[in-house]
């Protein structure tokens, strides 16, 4: 239980993804100007993750492993992940059109996303167990959509800001960014177990 | 299109890092020391070339509906045979860029530059926009590096021009990378606005 929970405050907090792993910066980038969508991107990840680290990690153990195949792995795991967004974008469309609404603009742009692929990638480095491995996908996604919604918050303040020009847009977002960072570093004393 | 011309289009005025804002991830992952940048840099500029020629010579083959996971599968290819290259050759650098190397598959640049002119353009101008482009990442990411290890460190590609008392360790650490990347965009947004 203990390495569970190690797992998921460091994931979460620690470790963040965006913010100690510089992974998923372009969504972070890209939709974070609004406190709405940045919550629907960050639920859309959040799904994907967690479907696509569990889908790879069978793939990985199940079929790569035992066939001596693991140096296909880049290529296989980028074309389940590309596959299965598309398998759930068509079948969310069928079953709940409410929430197709609500993630559909957002699911075809996590197929680039690379904080999915390196999560997946991770947790085989790691040698995490599947359990291990769903718990630390759940919580990296949830740090992702922390991340996110602080930063949406933010921005939308920056917008009534007298900037100077140049500074305009993505720098001032990004030295935003970094101060968040640093702020996020103070969780780097936390240890558990 | 004359040939120099779009490699000094890729480098200046469709910079990936700083004019396109595209592959920011390695960008600030890789960027703890110019050296680091740079090697990852070269490493992305050596698959975009590839699969920039691939993708032009296999461009009339594709058919429109499935091109985008062709595009994807030609640079997974092109991104394994660069893992396993650099696993045999050379295993430091391959350890401290890490995940970064498989995922030179998601940098947005790659596939942007697929759709946008590889699969537009002859063989030979793709490979000249693949120099073009892949040159202007590694300037970039060289650049970030070497202001993040000369504020950090006192150092730059491992010469030391300051005494250590003088780095402020947080340029090398994480919040550093947004702030000088920052700042570096918005140097050079001043500097085109002025030419």
């Amino acid at each position: 239980m203990l390495t569970y929970l190690s797992i998921i405050v460091t994931a979460i907090f620690v470790n963040n993804i965006v913010f100690a792993q510089f992974l998923g910066i372009c969504p972070f980038l890209g939709v974070s100007k609004k406190l709405s969508s940045a919550l629907g991107m960050g639920a859309a990840v959040t799904f994907v993750m967690t479907l696509a680290t569990c889908v790879t990690w069978l793939v990985q153990y199940g079929i790569l492993e035992p066939w001596g195949l693991g140096y296909m792995q880049t290529i296989v795991f980028i074309l389940v992940i590309a596959a299965l967004v598309q398998m759930l974008e068509i079948i969310i469309k069928k079953i709940a059109p409410g929430l197709y609404q609500a993630l559909g603009v957002f699911l075809p742009l996590i197929t680039t996303n690379c904080a999915v692929l390196g999560v997946a990638i991770l947790v085989i480095q790691k040698g995490m167990n599947l359990g291990e491995s769903m718990v630390y996908a759940v919580a990296t996604a949830i740090g992702f959509t922390l991340a996110l919604v602080v930063f949406a918050g933010i921005r939308e303040q920056l917008r009534m800001v007298d900037v100077p020009a140049p500074m305009r847009g993505i720098p001032i977002a990004l030295i935003c960014a970094g101060m968040l960072a640093m702020a996020f570093m103070g969780f780097s004393g936390i240890s558990v177990g | 299109m004359n040939k120099l011309r779009i490699i000094y289009n890729g480098i200046v005025n469709e910079n990936p890092t700083f004019v396109l804002l595209l592959g920011m991830c390695p960008t600030l992952g890789t960027t703890g020391s110019a050296m680091t940048g740079m090697s990852m840099g070269l490493a992305t500029m050596g698959v975009l070339i590839c699969s920039n020629v691939a993708i032009s010579a296999i461009k009339s083959l594709v058919p429109d509906r499935v091109r985008i996971p062709a595009y994807i599968v030609v640079i997974a290819t092109f991104v394994t045979l660069l893992q396993m290259f650099m696993a045999a050759y050379l295993p430091a650098l391959n350890a401290s860029l890490g995940i970064f190397i498989p995922l030179i598959v998601v940098n947005c640049i790659l596939l942007g530059r697929a759709e946008a002119f590889a699969s537009r353009h002859t063989v030979a101008d793709s490979c000249m926009d693949g120099i073009g482009i892949g040159l202007g990442f590694t300037v970039a990411l060289t650049l970030l590096g070497a202001v993040r290890e000369i504020l950090g460190t006192g150092t730059v590609f491992g010469l030391r021009l300051f005494p250590e008392t003088f780095g402020s360790l947080v340029f090398v650490l994480a919040p550093g990378a947004f702030i000088a990347l920052g700042f570096l965009i918005a140097l050079i947004n001043y500097i085109r606005k002025r030419s």
